[in-house]
């Protein structure tokens, strides 16, 4: 059978291909991040000062290193209750109607708006918003950053957990319900436990898009590098510096760019691996 | 690994050679195509005469406006037939160069202090004053020095947002040149560079980014191109020159700057300038090509169609469109400079030019 080993042939190239893309992507990283690396020492992930000034140059990642970690946990957190109440409503209370349905392809819709868009939403709409509250002068800030990178992920922590929870066996709900159950008992004590995993895995992965994501953050982040210094004190992020540095970047300072994308890089494998740790441990 | 490099930027370079010679293989009729890539500061020039002299014969040009430093880049790499840049090369970045490297001055732009208070619009800022508020040690609008500087003006009780650049940028290269100069605390704080170590305010990206920040934000003050501040109408602060006149940002005051002395290679930064009628913050943008154009599979149609471009781009005609985008023209002295060592550009050792 010919047409089988062909076929066999191109899946088994164009997976190689995957692979060798992303080992390319890794040793380039480390290739470039080395003079980074060898200049600073562990010194280049502790320290929070960036000076890019020719002479004194110091470069160190710590600063975009909280502003990433704070921004994506508190946007994570800002959608835990979004998405879950949005998930429940449609996969367990109004499953299979037609409000569910709009709802869904609602929640759809906002996964496919572009960034820059989430971006100029925040920048004209919700930070006079936010100003108006008198809780930040001018409204750039981790707080706002969080704010907007939260409804960016709740589409994908929602679309992943309602599929989930409407996974969950009929025969087991049915069983509760028979014995008794309200349907809220139901839902906190069947439906939830047996589609844990599933849950926390679809938070974990909306964790990893926020972790990486650029262009909304550096709108209303404020771009200041240095470590916030509160919730409405401007900041800075590992994937929004290197977007804003890259083009005039040169040397040293090149080097320590593509050193903060390098531990982007890891920060995702590891939230990534840590998310399939999880659902071994509760599936 | 780095002979791999250079094969594939040379690989690079062939296509993009064969398409800038295309036109000479394939019939004189054809026009001949060159790239260049640099400055986003003189980029609105750049493309209006670009485009203007492609409709009068000339070649067409493709320009990529990826900032001075990918500019140098290109250059170095031998990808580009010129670059443009805000920041002239340094000895050490010319040493860098496969090749010996020539800087043509074409405009002059200049870097304005605009900011946003509801009601304001004839601010007066002097060096200290800049210093003060860029370094966030002046923190509120009706600072009695701010008062001091512009008797008669009502300040109200604002917070000063500072805005500046958050990505590397010619702008902020000659505004801190400037800083730098009249600052001894600014040049041991932040010194000069295109991106700075900021102590006060929040970063956005590229001039519209700047000028779009601060037009939005009450109370805040930044640093931009000339032409955003003027395009997007955003009131722009009288600065005090050397001569302790505060000089309205203008054309005429910004030509006044570059009346000065050139330097052979026209590498000179001309803020801070002695002209009593000069606006301070002001610049050269230059084009950057080199002496001798026979590189990387150049055509001798293409190094001509490079000379001529930019001869045409720093003649009367192109200066005029530069002044209906709001750079200010170049002065006579650096005019004529940049004829003569245009006739220094060669091809395999020949003059292109008479």
């Amino acid at each position: 059978m010919s047409g089988d080993r062909v076929t066999k042939a191109l899946l088994f190239i164009s997976s190689l291909t995957i692979l060798l893309l992303s080992a390319g992507i890794v040793v380039s990283l480390f290739g470039g991040a080395v003079p980074a690396f060898r200049e600073f020492g562990l010194r280049f992930i502790t320290s929070s000062s960036w000076n890019p000034t020719a002479g004194s140059e110091q470069y160190g990642a710590m600063s975009f290193i909280a502003g990433t970690v704070i921004t994506s946990i508190l946007a994570l957190i800002i959608c835990i209750p979004m998405a879950f109440s949005t998930s429940l409503f449609i996969a367990e209370y109004y499953r299979g109607t037609r409000t569910a349905g709009i709802l869904r392809s609602l929640v759809d819709l906002l996964a496919g708006i572009p960034s820059i868009v989430y971006g100029f939403w925040g920048f004209y709409a919700l930070r006079p918003l936010l100003v108006a509250t008198g809780l930040t002068d001018q409204g750039f800030g981790v707080f706002t950053a969080s704010l907007v990178l939260a409804i960016m992920i709740v589409p994908y922590a929602t679309s992943l957990s309602a599929e989930i929870i409407s996974m969950v066996p009929a025969e087991l709900k049915e069983a509760a319900y028979s014995l008794g159950a309200t349907r809220r008992e139901v839902i906190f004590s069947v439906v939830i436990p047996s589609a844990r995993s599933g849950i926390i895995a679809s938070f974990i992965l909306a964790l990893g898009r926020a972790l990486g994501e650029t262009m909304a953050v550096t709108m209303l982040i404020g771009n200041a590098n240095v470590i916030p210094k509160g919730l409405f004190a401007p900041g800075n992020t590992m994937a929004s510096v290197i977007a804003n540095q890259f083009g005039e970047a040169s040397g040293l300072k090149m080097s320590a760019l593509i050193a903060i994308g390098l531990l982007l890089f890891l920060i995702t494998a590891l939230v990534n691996y840590l998310g399939k740790l999880i659902i071994k441990r509760f599936a | 690994m780095k002979n791999r490099i250079i094969i594939l930027v040379a690989a690079v370079a062939m296509i993009l050679v064969s398409c800038g010679g295309g036109g000479s293989t394939a019939g004189k009729q054809k026009q001949v195509t060159l790239s260049a890539a640099g400055a986003t500061f003189p980029q609105p020039f750049y493309n209006l005469a670009f485009k203007k002299f492609n409709e009068a014969g000339g070649p067409l040009i493709n320009y990529g406006g990826i900032g001075s430093g990918g500019g140098i880049k290109s250059l170095r790499d031998q990808v580009v037939d010129f670059a443009a840049t805000d920041a002239y090369l340094s000895d050490a970045e010319l040493a860098e160069m496969p090749g010996e490297v020539v800087h043509i001055p074409t405009c002059i732009g200049a870097v304005v202090i605009a900011y946003n208070l509801p009601g304001v619009t004839d601010l007066r800022l002097t060096p200290a004053l800049l210093e003060g508020i860029f370094l966030g040690n002046i923190q509120k609008w009706n600072d009695p020095k701010i008062l001091a500087a512009n008797p008669g003006l009502v300040l109200p009780d604002m917070k000063i947002t500072v805005v500046y650049r958050s990505d590397g940028s010619g702008t902020t290269y000659i505004f801190s040149d400037y800083m730098s100069k009249v600052s001894p605390v600014w040049n041991a704080q932040l010194g000069t560079g295109k991106a700075l170590n900021w102590p006060a305010g929040i970063g956005a990206k590229g001039n519209p980014g700047v000028a779009g920040t601060i037009s939005q934000s009450e109370g805040s003050i930044g640093y931009i191109g000339y032409e955003y501040a003027f395009a997007q109408k955003i009131p722009m602060a009288k600065v005090m020159n050397s001569a302790g006149n505060f000089i309205e940002p203008a054309l005429e005051s910004f030509s006044a700057a570059a009346a000065a002395e050139m330097p052979a290679d026209t590498r000179v930064m001309i803020t801070n300038s002695s002209n009593p009628a000069a606006y301070p913050i002001t610049s050269f943008t230059w084009i950057i090509l080199y002496r001798d154009l026979a590189y990387a599979n150049h055509t001798r149609e293409a190094a001509a169609a490079t000379v001529n471009t930019v001869r045409w781009l720093t003649g009367k005609e192109a200066q005029a469109i530069a002044t209906s985008v709001h750079y200010a023209a170049l002065p006579q002295n650096a005019a004529t400079q940049a004829a003569e060592l245009l006739k220094g550009i060669t091809y395999q050792g020949e003059t292109l030019l008479k």
